[in-house]
């Protein structure tokens, strides 16, 4: 019984030791030759049939907008009432996406999350990458796309300026300003890891090519200094960003007197979704690269288990959002948005708004089980789940609640056409074929950064010696 | 030492250390001689080792801070020069006065971190006087590990303390494995 009685006095880190980011003890020359090793490898054939497939994805996608840019937007399904349809729909789908990577590299860095170091760099891109498909709706669903430097601050031929007071301008500059602070955060974090691979490098363009993206970086702690500044700053600056951007882009439709937009709720309940949808995004693409590279011993179990729990609070976030806008639209006593709210679940569009509810809220409760966290198929299956119920999400807020609006002579249905669909496919097939480029060329996981949580890189960790009770000593010195 | 390398000026001597603990400690010993135009190397930001090498907080965010400055006058000016002296925007027939300025208050924000974050990178960069392409340091073929695992120590010859041997001997007192010269570019 005395053991039972012994813990109050056991440290409570040894009664629970925390689980090791990265597993089996491996050294950090094993961390830099998995890491590094990959851009460094032979490009494998799948790589070349993956990229085939999603760049023809692309390219037909590419080839669709040029097909609306020099017709017209009528080649889409938007129509009078149903003006945003498809277009915003992904946009906002995409731009949400991004959200899960500043999470991981802003917000989770500033609570000092250890574990987001194996994840940030391929959050990271996968941001740029889905902020880049994000931002091409916006420039095309413009009709008139030539028209399209009005959204600059600059005044037109008649020196009228654009609206400032317009939430569709505060759009463009949080998003323009994500991105580009996406970027330079994303760059400066990888400026280390290039140096690595310059030194690594054996071929002349290699060489080349990562010595100068590396900016010549000697990792002298005179640098690390003002690097480590930069890095806690720009984790600081992003992390209202992101919160910010979401915020925004929820305004284009919370400012509007449509019911089912006109919402105050909109703010927080767009960021919780972008988090929701972009982490399920990371798991998507991460969990297959994480098998092709067996990288099990850096993402580890404790990792994507983690990653669940977050989807798992967002997801039910998500789920308390959409319980509320009902009960305000019950209890609000206004008809039209009443009205609206029956029409998103028992209207023509029903199987849209349940299959958001079942994706985005029902199927994420399987988180609750540890078991379903670690397993790789359910995980999976989930991420895809809310994946599909966050575009369905967009869907019904958008389009949906434009089809029924305040006059029963207005409605309409809206019915995509086939360019509607494959532009969104053709910005599927950007994304991956730019995420594909990604891991073929750049380290996908911060080499520098998982090293700093290996036990090795504390300066007071001393490494247990048989009958090493002296240097034991001169540890607590 | 050969008869060309005694004639080219030298810059440093360069010691490996086996661990960052080892580095950390040598780092405070370093300091506790009173060297002062020295750093250490590694492949990651050791904790705690500004402390150790005697360096205060970097001055990155107080330069940081008048970029933001910056960025909201911008946006400010960029509002409301235009909305209400250039040309007021009567839009849904709602005020353009004073007390609508909430409304300004997105873009002030995102024009604030855009320009503190462009003032955080290229900040980090002219602060550590990059980017460079070559630096004579690359010369030492043993340096391209550092940014794998390998842990280094530089005093340079500018310190007004060193000198090629007593500076060589208190890094090898202090555990430093492969002293070496390095000399700068002809």
């Amino acid at each position: 019984m005395a053991e039972t009685h012994a813990p109050a006095t056991v440290p409570f880190e040894e009664r629970m030791p925390r689980p090791p980011m990265v597993l089996n003890n491996r050294s950090m020359s094993w961390i830099t030759n998995l890491i590094a090793g990959i851009p460094e490898q032979k490009t494998p054939l799948w790589w070349y049939i993956t990229i085939a497939i999603t760049g023809s994805f692309a390219g037909f996608g590419v080839l669709c907008i040029l097909y609306l840019l020099f017709t017209g937007v009528g080649v889409w399904g938007n129509n009078i009432p149903v003006g945003w349809a498809w277009d915003i729909t992904n946009f906002v789908f995409w731009i949400g996406i991004g959200h899960a990577g500043t999470l991981i590299s802003a917000i989770l860095y500033l609570c000092r999350q250890k574990w987001r170091t194996s994840i940030n760099r391929a959050a990271e891109a996968m941001t740029l990458f889905a902020v880049i498909c994000a931002a091409i709706y916006p420039g095309i669903h413009v009709g008139r796309v030539w028209m399209v430097w009005f959204m600059a601050p600059v005044p037109n031929p008649n020196w009228i300026w654009p609206n400032f007071r317009s939430p569709l301008l505060w759009d463009v500059f949080a998003v323009s300003t994500y991105f580009t602070v996406s970027v330079l955060f994303w760059f400066l974090g990888l400026v280390p890891d290039l140096a690595t691979m310059r030194d690594r490098a054996r071929s002349k363009v290699g060489k080349f090519c990562y010595g100068l993206l590396a900016l010549g970086w000697r990792g002298g702690n005179r640098q690390w200094r003002h690097y480590e500044m930069a890095y806690l700053i720009l984790a600081g600056l992003s992390t209202p960003l992101v919160l910010s951007v979401h915020s925004t882009v929820s305004f284009d439709f919370a400012t509007s007197l449509i019911p089912g937009w006109h919402t105050t709720i909109f703010p927080p309940y767009f960021v919780a979704g972008a988090i929701f949808g972009g982490f399920a995004m990371v798991l998507t693409l991460m969990l297959p690269a994480r098998s092709i590279y067996k990288l099990h011993d850096v993402f580890t179990w404790n990792h994507i288990d983690v990653m669940c729990k977050i989807i798992l609070l967002t997801g039910s976030i998500v789920g308390y959002a959409y319980t509320m806008e009902l009960f305000v639209a019950f209890y609000g006593a206004n008809p039209f948005e009443r009205f609206a709210f029956i029409n998103r679940y028992f209207g023509p569009y029903w199987w849209a708004a349940w299959s958001m509810f079942t994706c985005n809220v029902v199927i994420p409760q399987l988180f609750w089980i540890r078991a379903f966290r670690r397993n790789l198929i359910t995980v999976f299956f989930v991420c895809m789940c809310v994946n599909a119920g966050m575009w369905y999400e967009r869907f019904v807020i958008i389009a949906v609640s434009l089809t029924r609006d305040f006059l029963p002579s207005s409605w309409g249905m809206y019915y995509p056409t086939w360019v509607d669909v494959m532009t969104f496919v053709g910005t599927f097939g950007i994304f991956t074929t730019f995420f594909l480029i990604f891991i073929r060329f750049f380290p996908m996981i911060a080499m520098s950064e998982v090293k700093t949580v290996l036990p090795a890189a504390d300066p007071h960790y001393h490494p247990p010696t048989i009958g090493g009770t002296e240097s034991m000593k001169e540890a607590h010195v | 030492m050969t008869a060309a390398a005694a004639r080219r000026k030298i810059l440093g001597v360069i010691a490996e250390f086996p661990s960052a603990t080892a580095l950390y400690q040598a780092a405070e010993q370093v300091r506790d001689k009173g060297y002062r135009f020295w750093d250490v190397h590694s492949p990651f930001p050791i904790h705690g080792m500004n402390k150790a090498m005697g360096l205060g907080k970097s001055p990155l965010g107080y330069i940081i801070f008048f970029g933001g400055l910056t960025g909201f006058l911008t946006a400010a000016s960029l509002e409301f020069i235009p909305s209400s002296f250039l040309y007021p925007l009567v839009v849904h027939g709602k005020p353009v006065n004073f007390f609508t300025v909430p409304a300004f208050f997105p873009i002030m924000f995102e024009l604030t971190v855009l320009f503190s974050a462009f003032t955080a990178f290229f900040g980090v960069f002219v602060m550590n006087r990059l980017p460079r392409l070559h630096h004579p340091i690359f010369d030492y073929e043993q340096f391209r590990r550092v940014t794998d695992d390998a842990f280094f120590l530089i005093i340079e010859a500018s310190d007004p303390r060193f000198s090629d041997t007593v500076t060589r001997e208190f890094l090898e007192e202090i555990g430093g494995k492969d002293v070496t010269l390095l000399y700068e570019h002809d």
